[in-house]
């Protein structure tokens, strides 16, 4: 097997992974920190290294309703977006998955306005996570590289047919550069081969997307309903195919010393790359810490976070995003949900951290977790979210 | 509810495999107003036709289809000639 390694930025990586499962439709439109995607499939298709076709579209929501035409009529489409651009496409979203389109589609995490900010957080992937797509957090170049490639095996399978969102910090994975596997376009292809539904076809005239009555609607988001909770299974098996084609894998969630941990942290992302380092020095201080890093996001594979996490006291989460006007976070409202039907829990700490593109140091984070592990050694009750390092 | 199909039953990706299926959605259940025509006294004009944004009302044939027109009144508010009255429905 042809392999390379590539010294690349998140953006490119997700760009070669794109190249490689030979997409036959891209339509988007540039917003930061988002571009450079995008800029590098134009180089592709303009070098002849990529046969597709490449729409510079008007807006986010033209950019996603031509992936929904390009996809409804048999072609791989794929598209990149964030922030400002994703909120455009918000009724797009629905109107792609409700039609069960397998497209693919990466978010380089920006805040969201006002006050207007080109730096990451996840207010724009969270506020789009109730939309039917499937949501995968990365944590590093590789791993975006890879989770295209699974992304496309994932979305096509004819029990799944679910579009794709592949998500990571802007410009703190967006644009860092790191060593990235690439495997040649032949290799991927073979491991996730076109399996795009002509659903559009002349020879068999449907309408798609039809006009609907209350009698119907219901039945029509329960069948998404349905797809989605295949999903986690689905995924395990496409990313241990994957682990045996390619040497990585990564599972439904990371844990990282959670074997003999007594603590656990739980975030993801770029956040929990930094948290991995904040753990090895909590653990010279004898405190027993682990991380647990959700990668597929939605739908919430359930089961398996209740498994990991019922052995543990203490979860200690980090959000990188507000929901504003609710009681905490949204990582911790997921995590929290799949505890609903237990008479024994851990106890939940929740900090709300990396906002607008704050960093989120070592530091921080053993400072998050020594006040989590203060509260619950002194049984006392917390706040139910920490705004942490906001300016009093 | 009853008679109707389940989720399992209908084909996924909210599509119609049969073409005209808007025919027989009857949407002429919403109406509030029924528009009434005194067609000796129509002119065939055919403004009420080209307004008409559903296209359920035919001068030429003396025909109003009440099975989709939503009673919207645009028809008369157009009528040249006021010969259409919209009268309320009464169940």
């Amino acid at each position: 097997m042809k392999t390379e390694r590539l010294p690349l930025p998140t953006n490119y990586a997700v760009a070669y992974a794109a190249k490689s499962c030979d997409v036959d439709v891209v339509a988007a439109y540039p917003i930061t920190p988002q571009s450079d995607i995008v800029e590098r499939i134009a180089q592709f298709i303009a070098d002849g290294e990529l046969n597709a076709e490449y729409i510079p579209v008007e807006s986010e929501h033209s950019a996603l309703s031509a992936c929904i035409g390009a996809s409804a009529a048999g072609a791989r489409a794929f598209t990149a977006t964030c922030s400002q651009g994703l909120a455009l496409m918000h009724e797009c979203l629905f109107i792609a998955s409700g039609c069960r389109l397998p497209i693919v589609m990466c978010v380089s995490c920006r805040t969201l306005s006002t006050p207007i900010n080109i730096h990451t957080d996840y207010q724009d992937s969270m506020s789009s996570r109730d939309c039917g797509w499937v949501q995968i957090y990365v944590s590093s170049a590789q791993e975006g590289y890879d989770s295209v490639i699974q992304g496309y095996k994932l979305a096509e399978l004819d029990e799944i047919l679910i579009p794709v969102m592949v998500c990571y910090d802007g410009y703190v994975l967006s644009h860092t550069y790191e060593p990235v596997i690439v495997h040649s376009d032949k290799d991927v292809l073979a491991f996730a081969p076109k399996n795009v539904k002509r659903v559009l076809n002349p020879d068999e005239p449907v309408t798609l997307g039809v006009f609907c009555l209350p009698n119907y609607e219901y039945e029509f988001k329960y069948q998404l309903i349905d797809a989605l909770s295949k999903v986690p299974n689905a995924l395990k098996i496409v990313d241990k195919e994957f682990g045996e084609y390619f040497g990585r894998s990564y599972g439904l969630y990371e844990c990282y010393r959670m074997d003999d941990a007594e603590y656990v942290l739980a975030t993801m992302g770029a956040v929990a790359s930094t948290a991995r380092v904040a753990i090895d020095e909590l653990r010279q201080e004898g405190l027993k810490v682990g991380l647990f890093r959700p990668r597929l996001f939605r739908p919430c594979p359930s089961d398996e976070w209740r498994d990991i996490l019922s052995k543990f006291e203490l979860v200690t989460v980090i959000d990188r995003s507000i929901s504003f006007g609710s009681v905490a976070g949204p990582l911790l409202f997921e995590i929290l949900g799949v505890f609903m039907n237990e008479r024994e829990r851990p106890m939940f700490t929740n900090f709300i951290a990396g906002i607008g593109g704050r960093d989120v140091t070592v530091n921080d984070i053993k400072s998050m977790f020594r006040r989590s592990l203060e509260a619950y050694r002194e049984k006392r009750s917390v706040r139910s979210c920490e705004y942490y390092g906001v300016r009093w | 509810m009853s008679g109707l199909k389940s989720w399992r039953e209908i084909p996924i990706g909210c599509k119609t495999t049969s073409p005209g299926s808007t025919v027989r959605i009857k949407t002429g259940t919403w109406r509030d107003f029924r528009p009434v025509v005194n067609w000796e006294k129509c002119t065939k004009c055919m403004l009420c036709y080209i307004y008409c944004p559903d296209g359920t009302i035919f001068p030429e044939s003396s025909y109003v289809d009440y099975d989709h027109c939503k009673g919207c009144g645009i028809c008369a508010k157009e009528c040249p000639v006021k010969v259409i009255t919209m009268v309320e429905e009464v169940i």
